[in-house]
């Protein structure tokens, strides 16, 4: 294994992940909701990669495949230099311990029955990291680090406020030394102060842990803020991938525009100026998209051309890809 | 200002509702608490002291001189019989305090066989989905539809009467209501993010089923549970009425029923009491049942 391969923690190739609509006694297979629908991306170590897109647009689906709570349909995800794709859940076991999650809602994602040092001790436990007696120790110490107090261990979660809950899951994922965190809408359920605690928290922790992160997410400002990179989703499909400054400056992808038009500016002045590109219409429905590039009905540059073929991601430069034939 | 300074914590229901809301509760504990100390001291032989218990007479002991004796309380009735004699002259009283023992035992044992069977197998069928569930499933509604009465039938052919024959034949079938139950919970639960982070973290699936989903249906368990007491006495009581269950001499609360019934007509108090302690106790159990899923669970409101 070279340098270059070592220091890639996940590498997606290819990725595609349909969900069978079945109908009938048979059960047969009517359709496919094309939740991801063939799409690459690599996280290098120590590097927060963000996606953003709109709700149903699969950067959940994406971010589970990873986690390997769904086994895709196809394509390729290569952890840590092992392809897991296709991998046996009994194989996969010993690259879980390299995973962690951090999830959308603070209260469904703890188990309301287990106390807050028995979900954080949790995954030590399953990979047998820690004996009784260091246990304790070790679950205390990823509370300090989330900035919990370790007395607190014996409180179920409905003791904790949503803030506190979420360190909880911070803590919980930590628990391992994991050398990638999926983290799937972590602050969406928060209030505003508490998400800005929550981000620094996530960011503190990646300098002085060397964290590497999947940051799933629709607020763009926030996943400018955190990330390194950053995909943006329509449909299944990315539409724009760079690093996150080249994107916001300079976005080349109709779509990625519209979005970062919808981002207020906190300056008056500049806000008043500030020209909003609306798009028509809904997200037309995973079961049927439209041909050709998925944007296309609803994109103000749209020609026929665009309705003919998928358009690839093509490099234009310092490392920015973008999928449309009219940029 | 604004009524803040009432101390009083505003429940909405009225005095008098409370009232009668506390005694649904206070009322069926002490009728429960009283069987189960009947069914212990009836006899005390358990704990090596044969000689001692709440019983006066011995359950089996015929005494032909004083059958059909009436209650002590009735003309006729001699203050040795508090509850009177059957037709060999048997003391009602008695054979109600043992009776007790095999009715309340009876439902306890199968409570519990099919609460641990039932909850496995719902747990399992809930969690992995897929082929295992409709499997258990189907099952499940085989034995739901199954007649109880042939199935009881059977079984008294096949391994003669008996305690645990009725254990059995109760428990081969009462299993899949908890099933079906637990299932539907455990669907809900398989849902949720924390067990998805479980699967993450590489939890076997074992682990999954009961340190993440049976400790958050434990509450609907015991609630079913507790609704059951009255239906597995009653169900003990149907079968051993009908000849189908414990078998003279032992006294059970339905075969001493049943013994009074050719007798109805001249000495009621025989089927009585043992009738009696049946409705107490199944409706002791239901009010009960109603209040723990009240407190514990109210979302079950419609079992």
């Amino acid at each position: 294994m070279d340098e270059s391969q070592n220091d890639m923690i996940v590498q997606v190739k290819n990725l595609k992940m349909y969900f069978p609509i079945t109908r009938g006694l048979l059960r047969r297979k009517v359709a496919d909701i094309k939740a991801v629908d063939d799409i690459s991306f690599e996280i290098k170590r120590n590097e927060t990669m963000g996606l953003v897109g709109e709700s149903g647009c699969g950067k959940t689906t994406t971010g589970r495949c990873v986690l390997r709570l769904y086994e895709p349909t196809s394509g390729s995800i290569i952890f840590t230099g092992h392809d897991i794709s296709k991998m046996p859940e009994r194989k996969i076991q010993r690259y879980r311990k390299d995973m962690g999650a951090i999830w959308q809602d603070p209260f469904g994602s703890l188990n309301p029955r287990q106390s807050a040092g028995g979900i954080v001790g949790d995954p030590l436990k399953v990979h047998h990291m820690a004996d009784k007696s260091e246990l304790k120790d070790k679950v205390a110490e990823l509370f300090r680090i989330v900035g919990l107090d370790p007395d607190m261990m014996d409180r179920v979660p409905h003791e904790f406020s949503g803030g506190q809950r979420q360190r909880i899951g911070v803590a919980r994922a930590l628990a391992c030394s994991p050398s990638l965190i999926i983290c799937d809408e972590p602050i969406s359920a928060l209030d505003v102060s508490i998400q800005a605690q929550i981000i620094n928290l996530l960011e503190e922790l990646q300098e002085k842990l060397g964290l590497t992160y999947l940051f799933i997410a629709h607020d763009l400002a926030v996943v400018q803020h955190i990330s390194d990179r950053v995909g943006v989703m329509y449909l299944g499909r990315i539409m724009e991938i760079a690093d996150s400054w080249e994107l916001y400056e300079n976005p080349l992808h109709p779509y990625t525009k519209a979005l970062l038009s919808a981002i207020p500016i906190p300056d008056p002045v500049a806000e008043k100026t500030r020209t909003r590109i609306v798009l028509k219409g809904e997200v037309p429905s995973p079961v049927a998209p439209p041909p050709g590039c998925h944007f296309h009905p609803r994109c103000q540059m749209a020609i026929p051309e665009c309705s003919q073929a998928r358009p690839p991601l093509r490099d234009v430069g310092n490392g920015h890809y973008v999928a449309c034939i009219r940029v | 200002m604004f009524g803040i300074g009432k101390k009083k914590a505003y429940t909405g229901l009225s005095r008098g509702t409370r009232i009668v809301r506390s005694l649904t509760l206070i009322i069926p504990s002490i009728v429960m608490v009283i069987m189960i100390i009947i069914a212990l001291f009836a006899n005390l032989g358990w704990i090596g002291l044969p000689d001692v218990g709440l019983a006066p007479h011995d359950p089996n002991s015929t005494n032909p001189r004083d059958k059909l004796l009436p209650p002590s309380f009735i003309e006729g009735g001699k203050s040795d019989y508090f509850l009177g004699t059957d037709r060999l002259g048997r003391d009602i009283f008695s054979r109600v305090l043992y009776g007790a023992r095999v009715s309340l035992s009876v439902s306890l044992i199968v409570i519990l066989i099919t609460a641990v069977i039932g909850t496995i197998l719902g747990i399992l069928s809930g969690y992995k989905g897929g082929r295992t569930d409709a499997f258990i499933m189907r099952v499940t509604d085989v034995a739901l539809s199954f007649p109880a009465l042939l199935l009881a039938m059977l079984l008294w052919v096949a391994i003669g009467p008996g305690y645990w024959t009725v254990v059995l034949a109760l428990s081969i079938l009462g299993w899949a209501g908890y099933a079906r139950m637990i299932r539907g919970e455990s669907l809900r639960i398989r849902e949720s993010d924390f067990v998805a982070q479980a699967q993450v973290v590489g939890a076997s699936t074992w682990r999954i089923m009961f340190r993440h989903i049976f400790p958050n249906i434990v509450n609907s368990l015991i609630v079913i549970m507790t609704l059951q007491v009255g239906m597995m006495i009653l169900a003990e009581a149907a079968l051993s009425f009908l000849g189908l269950g414990i078998t003279a001499p032992t006294p059970s609360w339905g075969s001493i029923v049943a013994d009074g019934r050719s007798q109805l007509d001249r000495a009621w108090w025989i089927s009585a009491f043992p009738g009696i302690c049946i409705g107490l106790v199944v409706m002791a159990g239901n009010f009960l049942g109603d209040w723990i899923r009240d407190k514990l669970d109210p979302r079950l409101r419609q079992l």
